[in-house]
C-alpha cells in the first residue's frame, strides 16, 4: 500500500472522533430540554452552561477533523 | 477544479517588507483584519455617539450589545470582572464580526478575494494566548503567591498529587483548547459549504437527466450557511464567555 493510500484511509479514520461529539451534544442538548421542560423557569439560567457545555464537547470531535486535515495535507 | 482549502490561502498585497529576517509584508489576511476592525469600530462609535432618548436602529442595536457583554461578564466572573469590559467587548465584537465577513459571499464581485481572518490558527492562537497570558498577570497581580492555590482544591493531602499535575495540563490546555475550537469550526465550515458547492458543478456538468439533481445540494447549501451563521455568533459567544471564566479565576481563585 503505498503513502497517499495510507493517509487517506488514515484521515477517513480520524473523523470517527465526530461519532464522540455527536453523541456527546446529542445528549447536551436533550438533557438540556428535559431539565427545561421540567423547570421551565430555571432554564434561561442555565442558557450560558448549555452552550459552554457545548462548545467543550463539540472541541473533542474537533480536534479529530483538525488531526486529519493534518494527515491529509502535510 | 480549485481544492476547497484554496480559500484559506494567504497572498501578499503590495511590495515585499522584510524585517530582521522576518516577512512582514501586508498580505490579505491583514487587510482583512484591518477592515473588520475598523468596521466594528466605526459602526459601534456611530450608533454610540448619537444620545436620543428614544434610540435609533443603530444606537439600539449599540446599547444591546453594551447590555449583552455586560451581563455576560457579571455572569461569569462577578462585578469586579467588570474592569474587563473593554477587553471582553472588543475581543467578542472582533471575532464576531470576523466569522461573519466571512460568511458574505463577496466572491460574486470581481477583483474582491473573500477570507475569513479566524480561520488561520496563528490568528485564534495569538488571541488565545493573549488571555492566557493576560489571566496569569491579572492573578499574580491581584493575589500574589495565592493565586497558585487554583491547582490544589480542598481535598485531601494525598490526593494532591493527582490533582495538581491534572489542574495544572488542564489550565496550560487552555489556549490550545480555546485557540482550536475556534480555528477549526471556521475551517471545517467553510470547507464543508465549498465541497457542497462543487457538488452542484459536478451534477450540473454531468450530462442527461442528472442534471436536474443538481439542486438538491443547493438546498443543502443555504440549511448550512444558515447553521454557519449560528455558529459564527455561537463561537464568538463562546470564545467571550470562556475568557470571562478565565478571568474569573484569576479574581476569585479559590473555588
Amino acid at each position: 500500500m503505498d503513502l497517499m493510500a495510507a493517509k487517506m484511509i488514515g484521515a477517513g479514520l480520524a473523523t470517527i472522533a465526530l461519532i464522540g461529539a455527536g453523541v456527546g451534544i446529542g445528549i447536551i442538548f436533550g438533557n438540556y430540554l428535559a431539565g427545561a421542560l421540567r423547570n421551565p423557569g430555571a432554564a434561561q439560567g442555565q442558557f450560558t452552561n448549555l452552550l459552554v457545555g457545548f462548545a467543550l464537547c463539540e472541541f473533542t470531535g474537533l480536534l479529530g477533523v483538525v488531526m486529519a486535515f493534518i494527515i491529509l495535507f502535510t | 477544479m480549485a481544492s476547497p482549502l484554496e480559500q484559506f490561502e494567504v497572498t501578499r498585497i503590495g511590495p515585499p517588507i522584510h524585517l530582521f529576517g522576518y516577512d512582514i509584508s501586508f498580505t490579505n489576511s491583514a487587510l482583512w483584519m484591518c477592515i473588520v476592525a475598523g468596521s466594528a469600530a466605526v459602526l459601534l462609535t456611530l450608533g454610540a455617539s448619537s444620545r436620543r432618548l428614544v434610540p435609533t436602529r443603530l444606537q439600539s442595536l449599540t446599547e444591546m450589545s453594551y447590555v449583552f457583554v455586560a451581563d455576560m461578564i457579571r455572569s461569569a466572573s462577578g462585578t469586579d470582572g467588570l474592569k474587563f469590559f473593554p477587553f471582553i467587548f472588543t475581543l467578542f465584537f472582533f471575532v464576531l464580526f470576523a466569522n461573519v465577513y466571512g460568511m458574505f459571499p463577496l466572491g460574486l464581485f470581481p477583483l474582491i478575494r473573500p477570507f475569513t481572518v479566524t480561520s488561520h490558527i496563528v490568528v485564534t492562537f495569538a488571541l488565545a494566548i493573549f488571555v492566557f497570558v493576560m489571566v496569569i498577570v491579572v492573578g499574580i497581580a491581584k493575589h500574589g503567591i495565592k493565586f497558585f492555590g487554583l491547582f490544589a482544591p480542598n481535598v485531601p493531602v494525598w490526593m494532591l498529587i493527582f490533582l495538581v499535575p491534572i489542574e495544572v495540563i488542564s489550565f496550560c490546555s487552555r489556549p490550545i483548547s480555546l485557540s482550536v475550537r475556534l480555528f477549526a469550526n471556521m475551517m471545517a465550515g467553510h470547507t464543508m459549504l465549498n465541497v457542497f458547492g462543487g457538488f452542484v458543478i459536478g451534477l450540473a456538468a454531468a450530462g442527461g437527466a442528472v442534471k436536474f439533481l443538481s439542486f438538491a445540494p443547493v438546498v443543502a447549501i443555504i440549511g448550512v450557511s444558515a447553521l454557519e451563521f449560528l455558529i459564527a455568533f455561537l463561537q464568538a459567544y463562546v470564545f467571550a464567555i470562556l475568557t470571562c471564566i478565565y478571568l474569573n479565576d484569576a479574581l476569585h481563585p479559590h473555588h
